[in-house]
């Protein structure tokens, strides 16, 4: 996206919120190297580290991961809608957008805790191979990220609530919404190379 | 084990335990004791504790790296003492293991780690012309959180127990299985902490380096530290997540019997092997390429010559760091991955030595026609050139895959990357030291003094470690807390031993250097006491606060040399209100909790564990809801200090 220099959106109207969102973007490089990791973890022992315990074509079930996919993706539209709506100052929309990303996100989570109680009842706990522990370890990652995902998304909404939008809560905004995009991105991956993957 | 024996206080019966105790015990008081006494808390807590100043960061940083280097130092004694003579008594091998292995972790991660980053905070904005890092608050905690680690590693050998796997804490070794003490949770988490303080140091740099230089600073007209800068933080940004990966894994095996790196249940030891390495590499060159940019500042400035080759310098940084990802592989030549993979890693390991050829030859001829002056630094430097050549030919050596099944885990390998650690990042880092001492505290140190510990430091180092190619080649395994008389290797040990000795009395003449100058060397000495060549210099030396009164404008690399030299006009404009970051404590209480979240996790205490972590949220959401818009220097106060210091720059 080119900006136009002299009508800057209001997130990027100082030099620290600049160097805010420039710095985010670093930290979301050093992110998507976490990630690579646990991915490359994950290759490496989706065939090799199955040992005795399950492999991953017993132990997936659609369902829960596409109501998983599909919570999270519409949240990634739902923050995207709140950034819109923060661009043309539309305060309260913004709110009712982000609650709703956030509410999405829950949502997910709940699902995401669900699944892990299934795999712990049908045998495939963090201590059961490698693989196991690879898995959920990876989702674990990413369930983390979006848990914090939520508490920081509320500190933000209090903020804007209170101070309504200015240049410090419209740049906390859109650096949130850059995170909760990356987390959509990397769950993207995960549905369609742990899972679809997996089941097939 | 039972949960009490864990905290066991001291781990070992050993005297020597028991005396450092004491020590440790007395030092702390005498510290607490020697600050009341003087009132210094106030000063303590105002001027450094809660301080988001990059210069007083950097300077911490460095006293870090000082005391780490005595402590990792006071290791490598212990060793070689311990090896001087056959079939010795002096530490069992238990104490052996966890003594190599704390010198290793204690050396890379908290001494020369430390010392990077440090002359990394204390040069890049003066040195782009700038007033601070781009986060300044983020800077401090960085700090902190890396000093915690360093605590906690430090820690470990009187409560508990040190980390005995080795530095790079090869699993199954490392696992639950055969370090059952609480050792390698102490490693983990203190590297853990301290990297994440690591990575956001990363951050900072980069964003600093790309937004804030000062006008007409183009990328091509960096100064060539400023690039090394970039791209080693670049590296820490790629190469640091792996680690924290590896080390996450590594906290679940040990402490919740997950099987990652466990030889049963699809677990494999050498995927540890393979990320500690995907990290390991980059972070050698992480440490040498930032010494590299030193080692062109000094040469430049001590030959009174322009940098030789400034692009193919640039170049070559940059091919340095691509090929560090790609050559992981050769650490473990001898675990069995087959001809073909072996012979890639053997390929890029060896393609290394061509930049990094270009770099010498760059170095070579900056000096070549060039006025030198063999200060100290410069005496650093010089001696750097023929000693890592003889390092970087080793490693090539080493880089052979079929040849390396004869060097492996020898005392050859540890010959060579000694050998390129020691003149490549130890000597830079104290050239560097003696180079900007005075841009840090107003006085230079004594050049005699300083001789004395720089021939013996080299000295010393060539006696030490040039017997272990040798005695390596000859079969003599590392890691081996003693050998038969039978071996032959009595008299080389003995001659490494002796060069240690050197060593330590080389860093001794350092720090007495430092106490005499501080009371015996002249004050007021200029902002350029070297005629060097880049900005630092352009400012008062110490430097206030606000670094510069006005901005610089920049053509060259060497503005500095230009306005000396050309008439070149480096400040254009006039002083006005400067805008600077507000000092707080909240970053040494957040790093405060990280340390009980870290000690209590690797004793299992779980309570510990849930309210130091309530207490790192807390911070969190404090820091969330802060208001810091920072505050203004004053145009009158400034003038008033430009003044004072010695006119307007």
């Amino acid at each position: 996206m080119k900006l136009d220099p002299k009508n800057l959106p209001l997130e990027y109207s100082t030099e620290t919120n600049k160097l805010n969102i420039l710095g985010f973007w670093i930290f979301l490089s050093a992110e998507i190297m976490l990630f690579a990791t646990l991915f490359t973890t994950y290759f490496v022992y989706v065939d090799r580290g199955v040992g005795s315990g399950p492999a991953g074509a017993e132990i997936f079930e659609l369902p829960p991961v596409l109501i998983e996919t599909f919570l999270l993706l519409t949240s990634s539209f739902t923050i995207g809608l709140a950034v819109h709506a923060m661009r043309i100052n539309r305060v309260k929309a913004m709110i009712w957008f982000m609650v709703v990303t956030l509410l999405l996100g829950a949502g997910f989570l709940s699902v995401e805790v669900y699944e892990f109680i299934h795999y712990y009842h049908i045998g495939a706990t963090l201590q059961t191979s490698g693989f196991t522990a690879a898995l959920l370890t990876t989702l674990g990652t990413h369930g983390a990220h979006v848990t914090m995902g939520l508490f920081w998304g509320i500190m933000i909404i209090i903020q804007i609530l209170r101070d309504g939008l200015n240049a410090r809560t419209a740049n906390k905004s859109f650096i949130f919404s850059l995170y909760w995009h990356f987390l959509d991105v990397m769950w993207i991956f995960i549905f369609s190379f742990i899972y679809l993957k997996g089941m097939m | 084990m039972d949960f009490s024996d864990r905290f066991s206080i001291p781990p070992h019966d050993d005297p020597m335990l028991y005396a450092s105790i004491v020590a440790i015990v007395l030092t702390s008081i005498a510290i607490v004791v020697g600050v009341t006494y003087f009132k210094k808390w106030g000063y303590l807590w105002n001027n450094w504790l809660t301080t988001v100043d990059h210069k007083r960061i950097g300077i911490m940083y460095i006293i870090s790296a000082l005391l780490m280097l005595f402590r990792g130092g006071a290791d490598a004694v212990m060793m070689r003492l311990q090896t001087a003579v056959p079939d010795n008594t002096f530490l069992d091998a238990q104490h052996y293991n966890e003594v190599f292995t704390t010198h290793g972790v204690v050396m890379i991660f908290f001494m020369a780690m430390a010392f990077i980053i440090g002359m990394m905070n204390f040069v890049v904005p003066l040195q782009i012309g700038a007033r601070d890092v781009a986060f300044p608050r983020l800077n401090a905690l960085s700090f902190w959180l890396y000093f915690t680690g360093a605590m906690l590693l430090n820690l470990s050998f009187v409560v508990g127990g040190s980390p005995d796997a080795g530095w790079t804490n090869y699993y199954p070794m490392a696992g639950p299985e055969f370090s059952q003490h609480v050792g390698v949770n102490y490693y983990n988490w203190a590297l853990q902490i301290s990297g994440i303080g690591t990575l956001m140091t990363g951050i900072n740099f980069i964003a600093t380096i790309i937004k804030m230089r000062a006008p007409g600073m183009k990328l091509m007209k960096m100064p060539i530290f400023i690039w090394a800068a970039l791209i080693t933080n670049l590296m820490i940004v790629l190469a640091f997540p792996v680690l924290t990966i590896a080390l996450l894994m590594g906290t679940l095996d040990r402490q919740f019997l997950t099987n990652f790196f466990t030889t049963s249940d699809g677990g494999m030891d050498m995927m540890w092997a393979n990320l500690f390495w995907v990290w390991g590499h980059p972070e050698v060159y992480i440490l040498i390429i930032p010494a590299f940019g030193i080692y062109s500042t000094i040469i430049a400035a001590f030959s009174e010559r322009n940098l030789y080759g400034y692009t193919s310098m640039v170049a070559s940084i940059l091919a340095i760091s691509a090929l560090s990802f790609l050559v992981w592989v050769h650490h473990f030549f001898t675990m069995g991955q087959g001809a073909l993979t072996n012979s890639i890693f053997s390929i890029t390991t060896m393609l290394i030595a061509v930049p990094t050829g270009i770099k010498i030859f760059n170095w070579l001829l900056t000096m070549w026609k060039g006025k030198i002056r063999f200060a100290t630094p410069m005496l650093y430097s010089i001696a750097f050139i023929p000693l890592f050549t003889i390092g970087g030919s080793t490693g090539v050596m080493l880089g052979m895959a079929s040849a390396d099944y004869q060097y492996h885990n020898t005392l050859f390998l540890v010959a060579h990357f000694h050998n390129v650690i020691i003149p490549g990042v130890v000597f830079a880092m104290i050239a560097g030291l003696i180079f900007y001492w005075p841009k840090m505290f107003g006085f230079m140190l004594n050049e005699r003094i300083g001789k004395w510990a720089f021939w013996n430091i080299t000295i010393g180092f060539c006696l030490a470690f040039f017997p272990m190619y040798f005695t390596g080649l000859n079969g003599q395994a590392r890691r081996m807390y003693t050998y038969s008389e039978a071996t032959g290797f009595s008299t080389l040990s003995m001659i490494s031993f002796i060069g240690t000795l050197l060593l330590a009395v080389g860093f001794v003449f350092l720090v007495y250097n430092i106490f005499y100058s501080y009371r015996h060397a002249p004050r007021n000495i200029g902002g350029d006491p070297w005629n060097a060549r880049t900005l630092e210099w352009a400012t008062h030396s110490p430097v206030p606060e606000y670094n510069f009164a006005i901005s610089p404008t920049v053509h060259s690399e060497e503005a500095f040399w230009d306005y000396k030299e050309n008439d070149y006009e480096l400040f254009k404009g006039k002083v006005e209100d400067i805008h600077m970051p507000n000092n707080s404590g909240w970053s040494i209480i957040f790093a405060g909790f990280f340390f009980a979240f870290g000690f209590f996790f690797i004793f299992h205490v779980w309570v510990g564990v849930i309210i130091a972590f309530l207490g790192i949220i807390g911070c969190l959401i404090y820091r969330s809801f802060e208001k810091d818009d920072g505050h203004h220097i004053h145009k009158e106060e400034i003038e008033a200090t430009e003044k004072e210091l010695g006119g307007a720059k």
